[in-house]
């Protein structure tokens, strides 16, 4: 950071663009995002009750959750825009929202979708947006906002008025914006809404590579896809409550896993996969043997060798893991009703 | 290291949060000149961005331009259907004939009571609500503007808008009275007469008085603007304000409460055109528009950093 800046101009030259990564206020801690019992109460309802979420530096971290599960009550929580009823957050090391100044130039975020002016231009609004950090040097705005359009894909859409962008143009714009400047944290509120599959998949790459640059990011989702490919930790909510949260293999092996070996021997087969300890199906008569592949201390490779040595006829074998889908609903119920 | 982003906002003292907290973290800080010149710059450089934002959209030239209207209507109605019967609508209505510059008081006097405050209002209920309707203001907040920051910068672009609006009448009215009727030396209300220069300076001295009166209505227009995410509301119950308030003062039972009242001295620019000029309704008016700025703006400041932005 240079001292040198004119006085005046107050537009401190380098600040905060090359070196993001040395304006930590942290005491040390490798958590980017932090929460203790983090509650808000709407009148008598309970949005978020008692959350608290552990986002280590460098994750990408999906939230999910049924609608009206919390999510965005949270990240709305966690950028300082609403007070907690109880509890309280850290981001970035700082207690939120008593340090929003010195936090929230270091975090890019989409909330609830994108939001803009709709008589003004994307390039507009963007500059607006960007004017408002007093941190983004007002010598590089356009170039930064130039390279953010870019990155999204709309540099030849910049000068139209953001009334006339279509869903997925808002979209592409809104997370434009969170880029504008190099964040250490990301927090998307579904961000692959409403864009095309191009769009979803430059979105997922772009995740990659702001991960790759070491930058967090918090992405709630609902397209568990998405969040199976692109994100290392997974957090979910229901009923405003953090059901579960870990890295994403964790989250997996908590879960259902099954063996399946494909045999014209299925008797001989079940004999076998019981002999490990496992919860061999019901006699389906086919030609598929299916086994609760629970305990994890199993070796696949093992069961294989002894399905062999037993002259069982392997034509196939496969452990399933279950998806993330299916976690998902064990988690927060098959109920399609919104709970709160 | 501790940031230069936190000693700045260390300096700032903004209590940009709902919990208002002064941040009392501790941090090795930079010179706060330095500090003190990067907020400063911030804020200028918001407020640019504000003006850029108000004065590009068409809503702001719309309203502008039904202000120019009144001027024109007034000339072109004197010019085609010749004098009033004197002492008939009105003040300075019967001088236009005789000298076009008084078109632009004239416009005054009939846009005050009732179109100003409304086009005014129409800025300063927007303010707040109309980013809480867009959505924008949660964007602002997050970029982060500082709540009181970007409080402090709406209001200052709505005193700005109300210097434009004043001027737009005045500038508007003089200018089409210099096309359509005889200009000449100012006649003014003590029966003297000033040079055509020395007119403009007063006529431009009005203008300064009635931005000055509208500031008071543009606080309240904030303040109302920090409650709700309809702007509509907003906008209207400032007017609506304006209006109760000018009924008030004109019900002498209400004679203890009239000194109190934001419109109180909103037509009392004719002290202008005495000579020597009287400036004690101008200080006065200052002073209650400044009383009416203290409480408002505190009332939208605590309700500022307090709000859930759940728009
Ligand atoms: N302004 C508000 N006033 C009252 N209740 C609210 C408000 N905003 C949200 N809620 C409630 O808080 C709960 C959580 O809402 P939230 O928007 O956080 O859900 P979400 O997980 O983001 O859902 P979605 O997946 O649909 O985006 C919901 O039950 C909602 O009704
Ligand atoms: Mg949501």
């Amino acid at each position: 950071m240079t001292d040198g800046s004119p006085a005046g101009t107050g537009m401190a030259g380098d600040a905060a663009v090359g070196d993001a990564t040395t304006i930590s206020t942290a005491p040390a801690t490798d958590l980017a995002i932090e929460t203790y019992g983090l509650t808000k109460r709407f009148r008598s309802q309970v949005a978020v009750d008692g959350v608290d979420l552990a986002v280590p530096r460098g994750a990408v971290f999906g939230f999910l959750g049924p609608n009206g599960s919390g999510k965005t009550t949270t990240i709305r929580l966690l950028l300082g825009l609403v007070a907690a009823s109880a509890g309280g957050a850290r981001v970035l090391g700082a207690d939120m929202p008593r340090h929003v100044d010195s936090v929230l130039p270091r975090v890019g975020a989409l909330v609830e979708g994108p939001a803009f002016s709709p008589y003004l231009s994307g390039v507009a609004n963007l500059r607006r947006f960007d004017a408002a950090d007093r941190h983004a040097p007002h010598r590089t705005r356009s170039a930064r906002v130039d390279e953010a359009l870019d990155r999204v894909g709309l540099s030849h859409a910049g000068r139209k008025k953001v009334h006339a962008y279509s869903l997925g143009m808002k979209q592409r714009l809104g997370i434009a914006n969170a880029l504008l400047m190099r964040r250490e944290l990301l927090v998307l509120d579904e961000p692959t809404n409403g864009l095309d599959p191009q769009g979803t998949r430059e979105v997922r790459a772009l995740i990659r590579s702001l991960a790759d640059d070491g930058t967090t990011v918090f992405v709630s989702s609902h397209l568990l896809a998405e969040v199976e490919q692109v994100c290392s930790h997974v957090g979910v909510m229901s009923a405003g409550r953090l059901v579960a949260q870990g890295t994403l293999e964790e989250f997996r092996a908590a879960g259902e896993a099954r063996v399946l070996v494909q045999t014209p021997d299925a008797a001989a087969a079940r004999h076998v996969l019981a002999r490990f300890g496992l919860d061999v199906d019901g006699d389906g008569g086919g030609a598929v043997v299916a086994a609760h592949f629970a305990s994890t201390d199993v070796a696949p490779e093992a069961i294989v060798a002894a399905l062999v040595a037993d002259g069982v006829r392997v034509r196939g074998f496969e452990v399933e893991r279950a998806s993330l889908e299916q976690r998902f609903v064990e988690l927060t119920g098959e109920g399609f009703d919104v709970v709160q | 290291m501790s940031s230069d982003v936190t000693s700045a906002g260390r300096v700032d003292g903004e209590a940009g949060a709902p919990a208002g907290r002064v941040d009392g973290e501790a941090g090795v800080s930079r010179p706060a000149s330095t500090a003190r010149a990067r907020v400063i710059g911030g804020t200028l450089s918001l407020f640019a961005s504000e003006l850029l934002t108000l004065f590009r959209r068409r809503r702001t030239w719309a309203l502008l331009g039904a202000l120019a209207l009144i001027p024109i209507l007034i000339a072109v109605a004197i010019r085609i259907a010749g004098d009033a019967p004197s002492g008939r609508g009105p003040a300075f209505l019967g001088q236009i004939t005789e000298n076009g510059l008084f078109v632009g008081i004239t416009a005054m006097v009939v846009a005050t009571p009732l179109f100003l405050p409304l086009t005014i209002g129409v800025v300063a209920g927007d303010t707040i609500a109309g980013e809480a309707s867009h959505g924008t203001l949660r964007y602002l907040l997050i970029a982060p503007a500082g709540r009181i920051r970007l409080l402090a910068v709406k209001y200052a672009a709505t005193a700005v808008f109300c210097a434009a609006a004043t001027l737009t009448v005045v500038v508007v009215g003089t200018l089409i009275g210099w096309a359509l009727f005889p200009v000449g030396p100012v006649t003014l209300l003590s029966g003297a007469t000033v040079s055509v220069g020395e007119g403009l300076v007063r006529f431009l001295a009005i203008a300064a008085y009635v931005t000055v009166s509208m500031l008071g209505m543009s606080a309240i227009g904030l303040f109302l603007s920090t409650l709700t995410t309809v702007p509509v509301g907003a906008m209207a119950a400032t007017a609506i304000l304006a209006v109760v308030a000018q009924i008030m003062g004109a019900l002498p039972q209400l004679e203890w409460l009239h000194p109190w009242l934001f419109t109180e001295y909103w037509l009392g620019f004719a002290d202008l055109l005495r000579q020597p000029p009287v400036w004690d309704s101008f200080a006065d008016n200052a002073l209650l528009q400044a009383g009416y700025l203290v409480v408002f703006g505190a009332l939208a400041v605590s309700r500022m950093v307090t709000k859930d932005v759940l728009s």
